[in-house]
């Protein structure tokens, strides 16, 4: 396993935003006094003119995007996903959201991948929150490759984007010749017949393993990475439903209002069908490693594997 | 404009405001008549804007911070030719354009959506970064409650504009003394404004009325010479101004007048603008 390359989601951003800067001189890089954190220091140090720090006040950091963008700006205003959703909720609700602002929050430090920092700075509500804006488009991407991928559609796509990234280093797992990001569209990374495992974010790495353990027990599951969490990619879950009869969604997030929440709110209209929602059982995370964190509340590939192999 | 003509426009924005309110049988009259002045300089003296190319990216900019003025700001607009007067009657109903609190999406011309308090001037902030960015010489001008600068993010964006250094920006605080709970002093003081925004590096300018467009016109100008600062205006107003049982009241903040004071409300404006005809 030690061969297999490992990148910080976050990292990946703080990359692409140097890439798109060379191309589009209207993107802008705010920040919260956290650019080595959040990695818009790699932007800053090739940009410095267009990187702007508005110091440790996030409401204001919103609102100061929304005004940059009524005048052809483009905004990549960054700080951990616990301010950007949490503390500047009513901002980006009101002064982006309402008023459909060209703005993209880059939010890192999502989940409990945090690790030793703690519940206080682990965000496993914000997709909930975010889910909740009318016109909000959410993506939360699995690795480096999608990473890049998703602050590329982002910056093309007109309209509020909830862009979340990890702290964590987690594998690459996208990287293959004819692989594709599109707003909205899930992908199907493996084929099987008896349960679905869609999942989110570095997740997804956790249902590869455990489809991989599953197999060997003659389940067949079938995993599909659902990068954008709104809008959801409908079309896809409720076919997945009909497929395999069952379902299971894991996220490094709240099982109530994210993934496993679109999920359910689909099929229950569309499709009824049983679910397991692997994730954050509406409880506080905790300080730690992060990989113990994960094995901790059971969504690395061994957790994943245990709680479906258990339901099945 | 002369300053009599100011005057006489600002008496009709007046008229505008009750009578959207009345028709909305909602909204907020007492703020909008303290700033009605200040809307009429800005939007008929100040600003460089046209109502026939709201969108152009030389064109000054107006945040209006304190959103529930929007009746205020709605009048202004309307009689400068954005949309016609006609329509004020329709605020707040289903399906206007004049929504409760200012949509930049339903009308060309409203530069930013704002209603919740405090977060108004963090977009008129942004507007000017973009400005100084873009060597642009547009200036950005954007309205508050002495209320609403009880709230942390105006302070946020204070901080912000004064070490920017954005002196394409001007923070105007209309400064009616109450709010929805009684007086500002009583509530929460934010007294001294001035000294607060002195502190926050901003040139201040003390307008002693803020309903005399003279004095008005006097503290644009001066803020027009500021390099180097952001400036902020901080102009004593009387609430409810120029509706006799509206000025001065805390009850008029967010009520809707009805048929008979409707109609004492009216001639109360009538004899200002028949008086001001006389001069």
């Amino acid at each position: 396993m030690s061969e297999v390359k490992k990148i910080a989601t976050r990292q990946s951003y703080g990359n692409a935003l140097v890439e798109l800067g060379k191309e589009h001189d209207n993107l802008l890089v705010l920040d919260a006094d956290l650019a080595n954190a959040t990695k818009t220091d790699t932007f800053k140090k090739v940009f410095p003119e267009r990187h702007i720090d508005c110091g440790i006040a996030e409401a204001n950091m919103m609102g100061i995007a929304a005004g940059l963008s009524t005048t052809g700006k483009v905004p990549f205003v960054s700080t951990f996903a616990m301010f950007a959703s949490g503390r500047a909720f009513e901002q980006v609700r009101n002064s982006i959201g309402y008023p459909h602002l060209n703005v993209k929050i880059g939010a890192t430090h999502a989940g409990i991948s945090v690790g030793e920092d703690g519940a206080s700075h682990q965000a496993n509500e914000d997709m909930a929150l975010m889910r909740t804006i009318p016109g909000m488009v959410i993506i939360n991407p699995s690795d480096d490759v999608e990473a890049r991928a998703a602050v590329k559609a982002a910056y093309e796509y007109e309209g509020p984007v909830y862009l979340r990234f990890g702290r964590l280093a987690v594998p690459v797992i996208n990287d293959r010749p004819d692989y594709k990001f599109e707003i909205g569209k899930g992908v199907v990374l493996k084929e099987g017949t008896d349960v679905t495992i869609i999942a989110t974010g570095l997740c997804v790495n956790s249902a590869l393993e455990a489809a991989e353990k599953l197999a060997a027990d003659g389940i067949s599951a079938q995993v599909v990475n659902i990068h954008t969490i709104k809008p959801l990619d409908e079309e896809l879950v409720v076919a997945c439903a009909k497929k395999t009869g069952k379902i299971v969604t894991v996220e490094e997030h709240s099982v109530i209002g994210g993934l496993g929440g679109a999920v359910c709110e689909t099929l229950c209209a569309k499709a009824p069908t049983p679910v397991l929602r692997i994730g954050m059982q509406d409880v506080f995370g905790e300080s730690g490693p992060a990989a113990a964190l994960l094995a901790k509340y059971k969504l690395d590939g061994d957790g994943v594997y245990e709680q479906v192999k258990a339901w099945v | 404009m002369t300053i009599l003509e100011l005057q006489k426009m600002a008496n009709e924005v007046r008229k505008g405001i009750v009578t959207g309110v009345h028709s909305a049988k909602a909204g907020h009259p007492g703020g909008s008549l303290s700033s009605a002045d200040v809307f009429t300089y800005l939007y008929f003296q100040e600003m460089n804007i046209d109502p026939k190319n709201p969108k152009d990216p030389d064109r000054d900019r107006f945040v209006l911070s304190k959103g529930h003025n929007a009746p205020g700001y709605y009048s202004a607009m309307a009689h400068r030719g954005y949309f016609p007067v006609e329509d004020l009657v329709t605020l707040r109903h289903l399906g206007s354009h004049l929504q409760g609190h200012p949509c930049m999406q339903h009308i060309d011309g409203i530069d930013m959506s704002s209603g919740s308090l405090g977060q108004g001037i963090s977009a008129a902030v942004g507007m000017a970064l973009a400005g100084k960015m873009d060597q642009k010489s547009y200036r950005v001008y954007t309205l508050l409650g002495d209320g609403e600068i009880e709230e942390g993010q105006v302070w946020e964006a204070a901080m912000f504009a004064g070490h920017r250094k954005l002196d394409n920006l001007c923070v105007i605080v209309d400064n009616n003394g109450l709010q929805i709970d009684g007086k500002i002093e009583d509530v929460c003081s934010p007294y001294p404004i001035d000294k607060k925004f002195e502190a926050f590096n901003f040139h201040v300018i003390n307008v002693a009325d803020g309903n005399d467009m003279q004095q008005l016109a006097d503290a644009f100008a001066e803020a027009r010479t500021v390099k180097g600062m952001p400036t902020a205006i901080i102009m004593k107003t009387l609430k409810g101004k120029g509706v006799s049982f509206m000025e001065g009241q805390a009850g008029w903040h967010g009520k809707a007048p009805n048929d008979e004071e409707y109609a004492i409300a009216m001639a109360d404006l009538e004899k200002v603008g028949e008086a001001l005809c006389q001069k």
